[in-house]
C-alpha cells in the first residue's frame, strides 16, 4: 500500500475510490438525479433488456450523467419490450418502449440531456396505488 | 473503474453477526458466482443499520430495498428473484406494523424517515474493514484539512462554535474541554476515547466502533493536534470483541497509509493510537476511574479537581471524550460550525444517537436532531409499543437517569429539558416500559445494578444504595410501611449530595423519579399489598376459578409444594400460605381455571 503523504494525495485517492461507491452514494438521494428503470422480466430479457441495461450503466457514466440504473419486473407492456422508465428530477416518469441501442442512445442524448421527447413513449394509462399514507 | 451495477449491503453488527450474517454473505457470493453475476453485483459486509429488531438486514443498492430477518438459505431467492428477474422478494420485505403491508424500500420506512445521521453517517453504508470506503466518503479529509490549513486554536474555536456537548452523558462542551487540555503546558499529553459503554440498554458506541472505526481514529488525531498530544488511547471493554477486532484492523490500515504514525500528511505531526482493555466495570466509564484503570490501578474515581485536563493519564494533561462525541468531529470540521449549530435546540446542538430497547416495536439504533420529541421517537420511529399495550414510561439515561411518562411525551429531547423533567440524557439508552411493568421493581432493578457496580470507595454509594435497594425489596414483598417513602426520598437526596463521583451522585435518580411519577404504585404495594402490574411475585395470589375447574388434578400433581388440595372431579383449592407463586399450576391447567389476583 502506498502512503498518503499530503492532503492533495488524499484528494486524488478519494476521487479514484469514489467511483466504486457511486452506486451507494447516489442511492442516498435518488430523487435528485436521473433514474432509469429497465423492465427485466422474462419477456424483457428475451427481447434484449440486459444489453440495454448494460448500455445505460456504461453510457451514463461515460457521458458524465449522474444517475441510477435499476431493474424492475414486468411493466405490462410485453408487446413493446424492452421497456424502460426514465424519471428526471422533479418530473413525472416517462415510459419508453421498443428500446434498442439506437433508441437508448437517443433517450440519453435528447430526453435525459435536454428534456426533448423522443419516439416510443408509452402513455401511462393506469394508476398505481400507493400503499403508504 | 468498477463495473458493478448493484451493491448488496449485509449488516455485520454484533446482533446480525450473531444471527449468521456471515453465512448470508457467503451464500450470496456463492449464488452470484454460480449465476455468473459476481462481476456485476458486489456483496459488502457493513456495520449496523440500526434496525436490530428485524436483523439480519440485507439492503440492495441502488434501489434501497430493505430485506429483514434474512436467513442464509434466502440468498438463492434474493439472487434469483430480485437480481435476475428484478422482482422484489415480498416475503422478506419489512412490513408496516400498522397496515401489515410490505414496504418497498428504506426511504418509505417510518423508522428512517425522521432520522438524521451524523455520528452514524457511515454505519450500515461502508465496509468498516476497508479504509478505502471510508476515504471515498471524505474520510481523513477533516484531518488533512486541520493539519494543512488550520492552527490548533482555530480547530478548537470551530469545535466550540459548533456547540457540541459531550455525548457520554454529562453534556460538557467539547471545545471547552479541548481548550482546557491545550492550555496546560506539558512535555506529553494524551487523547483518550471512552469506549467503556456500560448503561443497560446502550449499544451506540459499540455500533459506531463496529460500523465506522476510522471516524474515531480520525477524530482522535484531530483532537491530538488541537491539544498538542501525540498519543491516543482507546479504553474499550474486553466484552466487545468485534469492535476491538475492527479497531485493530482500522489502526493497521491507517498506519499503512501513513494516516497514523509519524509525519502525517507530510506536516510533521505524529500521532499513534493504542487500545486499552477494560474488564467491564460500570464505574470505569467515569473519567478519573477510567484513567486509573488504564494505569493498572483499581478502577476507582478520585475527586475532581484536578481534572484530567490538568493531571490525567500518568499525571499528564489528558482529554477524555466519548465515542459518539468523536464520531461527529470529522463532519463538524468539514461542514463547519454553523452547519452543526443550525441543527438541534438552543443549548443542545446537533443530533443524538438513541438505543431503543424494551417494550417497543422497533428495537434498534437511531439518530435524530436534538429537540425531537419523545412521542416522535417512540411512536413514529420506534413504531409504538409492542403488542398494542399501553405506554407507561421510558427510562432515559440508564441507571443514572429517570423515568419519563405520558406527560413528557411532547417534550423536545435535549440535555436541559431532560434534566428539568427529572431525568438525564446519559448515553442515550431508552428503555421503554408498558403497562405490564412494575415501577417499584424497575427502580429496584436499576439499584441492583448500581449496588453491584459501586466501587465501594465512598460510604454514601456503598452503604446508601444498598439500604435503598433493601427498602425497595421490602416494598416489593409487601413488607413496606408508608414512612418508607420518606426514608427513600431522604436517603436518595443525601446520596446525591455526598457521593464521590458521578455514579453515586446519580444512582438514586431512578428511585426519585419513580417516586415522583408513580407514587400511587408504591402506595398500592404498601397499603393494599397489591402490585398493579402483576409483577411482584410475593404480592400475587393464585386462585382457582370454581366455574372452570373440572377437578382433573393436573395442577395438584404439578405443584412442587403440595399447596393444592381437592379430590378428583371436585373443585380444587390453592392454599396461599403454602403457595410459592411459581405459576406451574396455571401453566398446566387446560381449562383456564387458575387466575392471578
Amino acid at each position: 500500500m502506498s502512503k498518503i503523504s499530503s492532503l492533495a494525495d488524499l484528494r486524488k485517492k478519494r476521487e479514484e475510490l469514489q467511483a466504486g461507491m457511486d452506486i451507494r452514494i447516489r442511492a442516498l438521494n435518488p430523487e435528485n438525479i436521473v433514474q432509469v428503470k429497465v423492465a427485466m422480466a422474462t419477456c424483457g430479457i428475451a427481447s434484449g433488456s440486459k444489453t440495454i441495461m448494460e448500455f445505460f450503466l456504461e453510457q451514463l457514466d461515460r457521458r458524465n450523467i449522474e444517475g441510477v440504473v435499476t431493474q424492475t419486473g414486468c411493466m405490462g407492456y410485453c408487446y413493446a419490450e424492452p421497456t424502460i422508465e426514465v424519471k428526471l428530477p422533479g418530473q413525472d416518469p416517462v415510459v419508453f418502449g421498443f428500446v434498442d441501442l439506437k433508441r437508448a442512445d437517443q433517450i440519453i442524448e435528447k430526453y435525459i440531456k435536454t428534456g426533448e421527447l423522443v419516439d416510443g413513449i408509452i402513455p401511462v394509462n393506469y394508476q398505481t396505488i400507493d400503499l403508504k399514507e | 473503474m468498477s463495473k458493478y451495477s448493484m451493491h448488496l449491503l449485509v449488516c455485520g453488527g454484533t446482533g446480525c453477526h450473531a444471527a449468521e450474517s456471515d453465512a448470508i454473505v457467503c451464500n450470496l457470493r456463492d449464488e452470484l458466482e454460480a449465476k455468473g453475476l459476481n462481476e456485476t453485483v458486489q456483496v459488502i459486509l457493513t456495520g449496523c443499520f440500526g434496525f436490530c429488531e428485524k436483523g439480519p438486514i440485507v439492503k440492495v443498492m441502488p434501489d434501497n430495498t430493505f430485506y429483514v430477518q434474512v436467513k442464509p438459505e434466502d440468498a438463492q431467492t434474493i439472487v434469483e428473484e430480485h437480481i435476475i428477474k428484478g422482482r422484489k422478494v415480498t416475503s422478506l420485505l419489512y412490513r408496516d406494523p400498522k397496515t401489515k403491508e410490505p414496504v418497498a424500500d428504506s426511504k418509505h420506512m417510518g423508522f428512517f424517515k425522521k432520522q438524521m445521521r451524523i455520528a452514524l453517517r457511515n454505519c450500515g453504508f461502508i465496509n468498516p474493514e476497508n479504509i478505502d470506503e471510508y476515504i471515498a466518503r471524505d474520510g481523513y479529509a477533516a484531518l488533512g484539512k486541520v493539519l494543512s490549513e488550520m492552527t490548533p486554536d482555530e480547530v478548537i474555536k470551530l469545535v466550540k462554535d459548533s456547540g457540541q456537548r459531550g455525548r457520554g452523558g454529562a453534556g460538557f462542551s467539547t471545545g471547552l474541554k479541548w481548550e482546557l487540555a491545550r492550555r496546560n503546558v506539558s512535555d506529553e499529553k494524551y487523547v483518550v476515547c471512552n469506549a467503556d459503554e456500560g448503561d443497560p440498554g446502550a449499544f451506540m458506541d459499540r455500533s459506531v466502533l463496529e460500523g465506522d472505526p476510522h471516524s474515531i481514529l480520525e477524530a482522535m488525531a484531530i483532537c491530538g493536534y488541537s491539544i498538542g498530544a501525540s498519543n491516543g488511547l482507546i479504553y474499550i471493554r474486553a466484552e466487545y470483541p468485534l469492535a476491538i477486532q475492527r479497531l485493530k484492523t482500522a489502526i493497521k490500515q491507517a498506519k499503512e497509509y501513513g494516516l497514523l504514525g509519524n509525519d502525517i500528511f507530510g506536516t510533521g505531526f505524529n500521532f499513534d493510537i493504542t487500545l486499552k482493555y477494560g474488564a467491564g466495570a460500570f464505574v470505569c466509564g467515569e473519567e478519573t476511574a477510567l484513567i486509573h484503570s488504564m494505569e493498572g490501578l483499581r478502577g476507582e474515581p478520585t475527586l475532581k479537581p484536578p481534572f484530567p485536563a490538568e493531571s490525567g493519564y500518568r499525571g499528564k494533561p489528558t482529554n477524555v471524550n466519548n465515542v459518539e462525541t468523536y464520531a461527529s468531529i470529522p463532519a463538524i470540521i468539514l461542514k463547519g460550525a454553523a452547519w452543526f449549530s443550525s441543527i438541534g435546540t438552543e443549548k443542545s446542538k446537533g443530533t443524538k444517537v438513541f438505543a431503543l430497547a424494551g417494550k417497543i416495536n422497533n428495537v434498534g439504533l437511531i439518530e435524530v436532531p436534538m429537540g425531537t420529541t419523545l412521542r416522535e421517537v417512540i411512536f413514529e420511529i420506534g413504531g409504538g409499543i409492542r403488542n398494542g399495550k399501553k405506554f407507561k414510561g421510558v427510562q432515559t439515561g440508564g441507571p443514572s437517569g429517570g423515568c419519563l411518562t405520558e406527560k413528557h411525551l411532547d417534550t423536545p429531547i435535549d440535555f436541559d429539558n431532560l434534566i428539568a423533567a427529572g431525568s438525564m440524557m446519559g448515553s442515550g439508552a431508552m428503555i421503554v416500559l408498558d403497562e405490564d411493568d412494575c415501577m417499584v421493581s424497575m427502580a429496584k432493578y436499576f439499584l441492583e445494578f448500581t449496588v453491584e457496580e459501586s466501587c465501594g470507595k465512598c460510604a454514601p454509594c456503598r452503604i446508601g444504595n444498598k439500604r435503598l435497594h433493601e427498602l425497595l425489596g421490602q416494598i416489593c414483598e409487601g413488607k413496606g410501611v408508608l414512612s418508607d417513602l420518606d426514608r427513600l426520598k431522604n436517603m436518595s437526596l443525601v446520596i446525591k449530595d455526598t457521593a464521590l463521583c458521578g455514579l453515586g451522585q446519580t444512582s438514586p435518580n431512578p428511585v426519585l423519579s419513580m417516586l415522583d411519577n408513580f407514587r400511587d404504585e408504591f402506595i398500592a404495594h404498601i397499603t393494599h399489598k397489591k402490585c398493579p402490574a402483576g409483577q411482584c411475585r410475593s404480592l400475587l395470589e393464585y386462585i382457582v376459578n370454581a366455574e372452570n375447574c373440572v377437578g382433573c388434578t393436573a395442577c395438584a400433581r404439578v405443584c412442587p409444594v403440595n399447596a393444592i388440595s381437592g379430590m378428583r372431579k371436585e373443585i380444587h383449592k390453592i392454599d396461599s400460605a403454602i403457595c410459592i407463586k411459581c405459576g406451574a399450576c396455571m401453566e398446566k391447567c387446560k381449562f383456564d381455571a387458575i387466575y392471578i389476583s
